[in-house]
């Protein structure tokens, strides 16, 4: 194992900011802000619809106002195939709404809840995912 | 009040997750990347996020200033569909490093593939909305 890339100060910054709107959107709207159960109640339920459409389009211009705030370029770059990631796709929205949670419900509110089902399942989906990491680049 | 907490959460959420890098999944596959050249830094983002929410998640439980209650999971069963799930939604991410709050928030990017794993990932939320009301 080489550690490259390492960016710890950028990181804990924008995990905290992340912290920040979780913890807005709770104390205010009284609920968790996690990704993939905010996509989940948009598709299954007519509650809250407009808000769930409002924090949707909040993540999408986040990046937009960064960039043109720091004057910067987003870098952004997918190495998978297109199957890959039509299939990929489809593995994180049927699975997150299976295990209800993402890397922000469970990884960032569960965890801060010590919800041991968050706990539990941020384990498996790290652990999963680094063991397929090594499977693809051991045999594609 | 309710929509524009809403929005400015998004936008906040997003501004957080360009700041770590994390829209782009190169860097995060860097991290998942443990046996090769690794890349730690997610473990600082979703350090970051817990440092600053998990004193008020634990501490306000009483009401929020714009809604009736608070509304968090009652759901506290350990079982094989937390699991199973959980292992579907990281051989999607390792696969391609995305999950869905980067996911969404690269959309801005207007990036062809991007916009099919996105459509690809509602698709799957549909799917499943279809499943459950079978049973």
């Amino acid at each position: 194992m080489n550690i490259i890339n390492f960016t710890p100060l950028a990181a804990f910054i924008g995990g905290a900011v992340i912290g920040l709107a979780v913890v807005i959107f709770y104390l205010g709207n009284g609920r968790l802000a996690g990704i993939s159960g905010i996509i989940k109640n948009l598709v299954n339920s007519n509650n809250n619809r407009f808000d769930n459409l409002l924090f949707l389009i909040g993540l999408i211009l986040g990046p937009l106002t960064y960039s043109f705030l720091s004057k910067n370029e987003i870098p952004f770059s997918i190495t998978a195939s297109l199957p890959t990631l039509i299939i990929g796709g489809l593995l994180v929205g049927v699975g997150t709404s299976i295990s209800n949670g993402c890397t922000s419900g469970h990884g960032i509110c569960g965890i801060s809840r010590f919800s041991p089902r968050s706990i539990l399942a941020t384990i498996v989906f790290v652990l999963v995912a680094i063991i397929t990491v090594v499977v693809i680049r051991s045999f594609f | 009040m309710n929509k524009a907490i809403s929005l400015l959460c998004g936008i906040i959420f997003g501004i957080g997750l360009t700041i770590s890098s994390m829209t782009n999944p190169e860097k995060v596959l860097g991290f998942l990347n443990l046996f090769g050249n690794w890349d730690p830094s997610l473990i600082f983002v979703m350090a970051g996020g817990i440092f600053i929410s998990m004193p008020f998640l634990i501490y306000f439980k009483d009401k929020p200033f714009f809604a009736e209650k608070f509304s968090i999971p009652l759901n506290k069963k350990i079982d094989l569909k937390l699991i199973f799930g959980a292992s579907l939604f990281g051989m999607g991410w390792g696969a391609v490093g995305l999950c869905p709050g980067p996911a969404i928030a690269s959309l801005g990017f207007l990036n062809f593939y991007s916009i099919i794993f996105v459509t690809s990932m509602v698709f799957g939320f549909l799917v499943l909305k279809f499943f459950d009301k079978l049973r």
